[in-house]
């Protein structure tokens, strides 16, 4: 089956090149991940700051081309779509972006934010309607259209600007929204309230969602499966459940331990060996990415690029202290990822 | 005023406010603190008599709804709370004295000297063609320190250590660098004068939970050097829970509580702590995952009575009459709700 949309082997190198004075960085390393047009699912992608999650979102969107490899949607190269396939691409697959201080023009209303896609998809079909629906929408994701409407965008709070955005992308109910960090500046309730609205889409009209966020705890609530990158590359993959509760990965190890707990009398686990927070980054040429954090570093670590090891039905690590597990393809993530939780509609 | 060294620079108002201070051991007292923004439509009532105060050393959590005015409150106690925003009323005693007294020439020596901030999405905004050691030299310029270019590479390369980055991150633009090196460039540029008082904006919702940590580490680690105080705003109730000694939830331009943070998870005070503490998802089970149903009210026309009203499974006839105002309920713990008021009807009249 086609997939809906497609990253095969993807890198993508920002800098270097032959006449940089500086290596490249490589955002992501050979990267392979898709998402079905059926069953609808909801996948979590988490990781380091800077481990390449806002590069794969650009690159599934067709905003950047990769430096090799290729996204496909729906079989074709996003970067060539013809106009009939572009604007089907454009209302099939949705983004909410992680800076809400980027994504808009100052010179813009937050009207015209919504207004847009309703005129340009023909959403509704008079003035009246297209307002109500702009209302409603608005709503769904806790603001005020009285007071959201007709101001420009530096008149709203940091987490209201956010919430237009997600108000974008559910108003155009699309079958993709990749969702980069859509509620990291919101409250603990509107968090809830936000994320239950994307899990109602989803449950509701089959919308499949990719959820990127550093939150784990949202990760595990709302998805069904969760993609742990660090360093351009995937290190553990699968069901949500097992790799939350027990992470195999030594970065996801520590990663979950590092949740601050809403209770004052938890301490706060999660001290590492200290590394040089401004190590170059792109140093590590072969042999694996964490080695130089990992506890359980081993000399085959430093020589090799660990694979990813089947530990479980529905979970892989790229880590050799699984070496005895069967390898899974870089390109075979589905093969681990959960049952869905609703059958295509 | 040019100073080499990196002592903080006195204050010394020009016109009489020269008094002794007040109550020392508070750095910072806000009395009835008001901003608006005038729109259009209307003043937005952002900021609506807020009064807290913070202690030496301490550490002050802000937190509560999306859009009640947290980072309003940041940019007041600076004075940069542009137009259409204004700040209506209130006091702001910086030991002792009231910035609103101020002139904007001594303010601006205030700012980075007493009280420095560190923005919400404050990394973003690094000038992107200034390396690290400008930002930081022109931070000191502004003022009016002027470092021989030994003394100034010195001194960056301290501040740069004292964050935990290597001295050579200096000469980096900020597109070279990760989020947490950004977020901590930040903080080497607001703790350069030695602040008295740290606002620290969301200084790590946009980094993964392990630099979240390293770069609270470094936050907390410098205040403590400094023995500077620091008022952390955030959404992270868990970051919170951490690492504050007492929190203030705000909701709609007002505080509903304020209280030690370990009372505060122990037992909620206003029924808005407690439904947002309730919407905590955890590890431990799944699906129990809501919001607070309803919105909060409109600031441009407040309603009568308790903001919280309408969405408070406790809200009595009187809370749609009158206005519930923050006191103390038990020792260092103050509410504005009025389930904790017994003689309602006598305050009423
Ligand atoms: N336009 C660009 N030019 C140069 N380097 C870039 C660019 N965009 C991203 N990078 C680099 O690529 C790497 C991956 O960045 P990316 O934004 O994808 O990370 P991320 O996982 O989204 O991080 P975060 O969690 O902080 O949002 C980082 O090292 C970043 O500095
Ligand atoms: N320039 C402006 N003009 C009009 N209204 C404004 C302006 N700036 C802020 N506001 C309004 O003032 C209120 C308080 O905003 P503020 O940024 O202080 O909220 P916050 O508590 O920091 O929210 P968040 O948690 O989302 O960052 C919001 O309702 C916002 O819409
Ligand atoms: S004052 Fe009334 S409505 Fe407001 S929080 Fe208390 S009980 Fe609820
Ligand atoms: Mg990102
Ligand atoms: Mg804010």
């Amino acid at each position: 089956m086609t997939a809906l949309l497609e990253a095969r082997h993807v890198t993508k190198v920002f800098g270097g090149g032959r006449f940089a004075k500086a290596p490249g960085t490589v955002a992501l390393d050979d990267f392979s991940f898709r998402v079905d047009a059926e069953p609808p699912t909801i996948t979590a992608i988490v990781g380091e700051s800077g481990s390449g999650k806002t590069t794969l979102a650009r690159l599934l969107l067709g905003l950047a081309a990769p430096t090799s490899g290729e996204v496909l949607y729906r079989g074709q190269d996003v970067q060539r779509l013809s106009g009939d396939e572009r604007r089907r691409f454009l209302r099939d697959v949705q983004v909410i972006f992680q800076d809400p201080y980027e994504v808009y023009n100052p010179f813009y209303k937050v009207d015209h934010v919504l207004e847009t896609p309703i005129k340009k998809f023909r959403l509704a079909p008079s003035r009246e309607k297209a307002r109500q629906l702009m209302e409603e929408t608005l709503n769904a994701v806790g603001l005020r259209p009285d007071e959201t409407l007709g101001r420009h965008p530096h008149q709203l709070s940091g987490g209201q600007r956010q919430r237009i955005m997600v108000a974008r992308a559910l108003l155009l109910q699309p079958r993709l929204i990749i969702a980069d960090e859509p509620v990291s500046m919101v409250d603990a309730s509107l968090r809830a309230t936000i994320l239950e609205s994307l899990r109602q889409l989803h449950l509701k009209f089959g919308i499949s969602i990719l959820y990127i966020t550093h939150d784990l705890t949202t990760a595990y609530q709302i998805s069904q499966n969760i993609l742990v990158m660090y360093r351009g590359e995937v290190a553990e993959v699968g069901d949500v459940d097992l790799v939350v509760k027990q992470p195999r990965h030594p970065y996801t190890q520590l990663l979950v331990q590092s949740i601050p707990k809403a209770d004052p009398n938890h301490p706060w686990h999660g001290h590492e060996i200290p590394v040089d927070p401004s190590a170059p980054v792109a140093a590590v040429t072969h042999g694996c990415k964490f080695a130089d954090r990992c506890p359980y570093v081993m000399d085959i670590s430093r020589q090799q690029r660990p694979p990813l090891f089947r530990t479980d039905e529905r979970r892989a690590a790229a880590c050799f202290l699984y070496k005895e597990s069967p390898q899974l393809e870089g390109t075979d993530l589905e093969q681990v990822m959960a049952v869905p939780l609703v059958p295509g509609v | 005023m040019s100073s080499p060294s990196h002592h903080p620079i006195t204050l010394t108002p020009s016109h009489p406010v020269t008094l002794p201070p007040r109550h020392t051991h508070h750095v910072l007292e806000v009395r009835d603190l008001v901003v608006h923004y005038h729109t259009t439509r209307g003043a937005v009532q952002a900021v609506n008599g807020v009064s807290f105060d913070i202690r030496e050393g301490e550490r002050l959590g802000l937190v509560g709804e999306s859009g009640s005015g947290k980072s309003t409150i940041a940019l007041a106690l600076l004075r940069l709370i542009r137009p259409p925003g204004r700040i209506e009323s209130g006091e702001m005693l910086l030991e002792g004295v009231d910035l609103l007294s101020l002139y904007e020439e001594e303010m601006r020596r205030v700012r980075l000297a007493k009280i420095a901030l560190v923005a919400q999405g404050a990394m973003n905004s690094l000038n992107p063609v200034l390396r690290v050691k400008e930002q930081i030299r022109d931070g000191l310029k502004d003022h009016g320190i002027q470092l021989s270019p030994r003394a100034l590479a010195d001194r960056v390369a301290e501040l740069l250590n004292s964050v935990g980055l290597r001295r050579d991150v200096a000469n980096m633009f900020p597109h070279e660098l990760s989020g947490g090196m950004k977020q901590r460039v930040c903080i080497a540029i607001a703790i350069s004068l030695r602040p008295k008082l740290i606002i620290a904006d969301e200084p790590t919702s946009a980094l993964d939970v392990v630099v979240q940590r390293q770069v609270m580490d470094t936050l907390l680690a410098v205040q403590e050097d400094l023995g500077a105080s620091i008022i952390l705003i955030g959404h992270d109730m868990g970051l919170m829970a951490q690492v504050v000694d007492r929190v203030g939830i705000m909701y709609a331009g007002n505080l509903a509580e304020v209280s030690p943070v370990s009372d505060l998870f122990r037992a909620p005070l206003h029924p808005y702590s407690n439904l947002l503490i309730a919407s905590l998802p955890s590890l431990e089970e799944k699906g129990a995952f809501q919001g607070i149903p309803g919105l909060p009210p409109s600031l441009l026309n407040r309603p009568t009575g308790c903001a919280f009203r309408t969405r408070c499974p406790h809200a009595m006839e009187h809370c749609a009459v009158v206005t519930p105002h923050l006191r103390e309920v038990e020792p260092e713990r103050r509410v504005s709700c009025h389930l904790y008021e017994n003689e309602w009807s006598r305050e009423s009249a």
